[in-house]
């Protein structure tokens, strides 16, 4: 049962991948194919990172174990999403001039904590696996915890690349924020 | 497709010697600014002959028109009710004589010729269209400014009721532009009526907006109502939301970059995605005719 749950989520989870690529090859971006295959690899990183970090709050909301089951797995597309969002931008934009983009990470606020987003992802994606978990114990957990960092650096890179006040940003924005404060044991802190 | 040879548009010498200063300009800009891999040099400028127009209908769905929405498809799939009849624009403020035209007075007053200019918007990307208008001068001239008449500040349209976009405090509504009066006088500063031979399209900003080249696309106000002479240097709807990010002159330059884009390289739209960044030219290529007008000034500071 969790093994076909795992498979519609995988496949669920290639599709926006399988249709930019589509797009891509049937020229179906329009006039700025660039941008478009940017903002949308962009936008489904920071889709799967409210994903990821929905699946404990539901897990206490349902009581169902199912979620974090698939939680691994909806990480690693967030790696996949970002890693083609970058290449997008390092890669198709600005084929590899280094100096530009080099320039870019130190100057840009907002290309310096979406860089920065994606170092962190990496040391997450590596230990990833059930040996790593094994292997770094109690360090795991803390390790992890670093996609709250990730996915505030994530929100504030599409926030501050916006010249005006967009809904979408700041919608994003707010639901990370809430799924970061269901996390909060407010319990615990009115006991203190 | 009516297919438009460029030396019916610009006078021959004057084009030819903008060649010159892109090739002189190009080298420099594209030596310094850009990496060995983009290998751009005065080979890759875009010469005047080879400037290939942009699709009419990437021109016309392709649209910064926050009044229409902030999205780029937004204009085009909003403003098709938008009404531009009846229309009056005035044209007041330190002038002897104050005008009042319906604006079909106007075109029939100034007749439109094509304009084949660059577009660069301030977001790194550019277009090529064949405008159809005339120099903003003529009618500066026929309202004739006074001396305290330093700069032309331009009102768009305030109607929140067909304008979307105006419900939302996005920008300082109604849009405000302003121009220094001797680049508001110069002959590449047009008012547009049309493009690609017909009439202006909604979206683009009908039935009339402003086109300066040599500087970034918000400088070159939509749906205008009104054309005031001010003494003082006016505040922008951009300037007023971002002070530090969009200055008064906004002149295309590559080595002024917006504190969150670098401006040395621009997208060419409708190009795919195949080809690459083009280099940005200074003053988007119209150096030769206009750099004159900021001798002396630090590009850097008023940028």
């Amino acid at each position: 049962m969790i093994k076909y749950f795992k498979l519609s989520i995988f496949i669920l989870s290639i599709i926006p991948f399988l249709l930019i690529t589509y797009k891509i090859f049937f020229n179906k971006l329009g006039p700025e194919p660039v941008k478009e295959i940017t903002h949308f690899t962009g936008e489904w990183t920071l889709i799967f990172i409210c994903l990821t970090l929905s699946m404990s709050p539901l897990k206490k909301l349902t009581n169902l174990n199912y979620w974090v089951k698939i939680r691994r797995m909806l990480g690693l597309f967030v790696f996949f999403y970002a890693s083609l969002h970058l290449f997008t931008y390092v890669g198709i934009d600005y084929r590899f001039s280094w100096q530009p983009i080099f320039d870019d990470i130190v100057k840009k606020k907002y290309i310096f904590v979406g860089f920065a987003a994606w170092v962190l992802l990496i040391p997450l994606t590596i230990t990833s696996s059930q040996k790593m978990m094994l292997l770094l114990k109690q360090n795991w957990k803390k390790l992890h915890k670093l996609i709250y960092a990730i996915a505030i650096l994530g929100s504030l890179h599409f926030i501050w690349l916006s010249k005006t006040i967009y809904f979408k940003p700041l919608f994003y924005f707010v639901l990370i924020t809430v799924l970061l404060v269901l996390r909060i044991n407010f319990k615990r802190i009115f006991e203190k | 497709m009516k297919k438009i040879k460029y030396s019916e548009i610009t006078p021959e010498n004057i084009y030819k010697n903008r060649r010159k200063f892109i090739k002189k300009f190009g080298l420099a800009a594209g030596s310094v600014f850009l990496s060995q891999n983009l290998n751009l040099s005065a080979n890759a400028a875009p010469k005047k002959e080879d400037l290939k127009l942009t699709e009419y209908r990437y021109v016309t769905t392709y649209n910064n028109y926050y009044e229409f929405g902030t999205g780029k498809s937004d204009p085009a799939e909003r403003s098709e009710k938008f009404k531009t009849k009846p229309w009056e624009v005035v044209i007041d403020g330190e002038v002897e004589n104050p005008i009042k035209l319906s604006i079909e007075e106007l075109t029939k007053m100034f007749p439109s010729e094509e304009r084949v200019y660059k577009l660069r918007c301030v977001e790194g990307w550019s277009m090529v269209i064949p405008w159809l208008g005339f120099p903003l001068n003529k009618i500066l001239k026929k309202a004739v400014p006074t001396s305290k008449g330093k700069f032309v500040k331009f009102t768009s349209i305030l109607d929140p009721e067909q304008m979307i976009g105006q419900r939302f405090p996005i920008l300082d509504w109604p849009y405000k532009e302003g121009l220094r009066i001797d680049e508001a006088m110069h002959d590449l500063t047009i008012l547009v009526t049309g493009l690609y031979g017909k009439k202006l399209p909604n979206q683009n900003g009908s039935p009339l907006r402003l086109m300066v080249p040599w500087k970034y696309g918000f400088k070159s106000s939509k749906a205008i109502v009104n054309i005031k002479l001010v003494e003082k240097m006016p505040i922008s709807s951009w300037m007023k939301a971002s002070p530090n990010e969009y200055g008064f002159y906004s002149n295309v330059n590559p080595r002024v970059d917006h504190p969150r884009w670098s401006q040395a390289t621009e997208r060419v739209i409708g190009e795919g995605i195949i080809s690459p960044r083009i280099p940005t030219t200074m003053f988007n290529g119209y150096g030769d005719e206009v750099a004159s007008l900021y001798t002396g000034m630090d590009l850097k500071k008023y940028f």
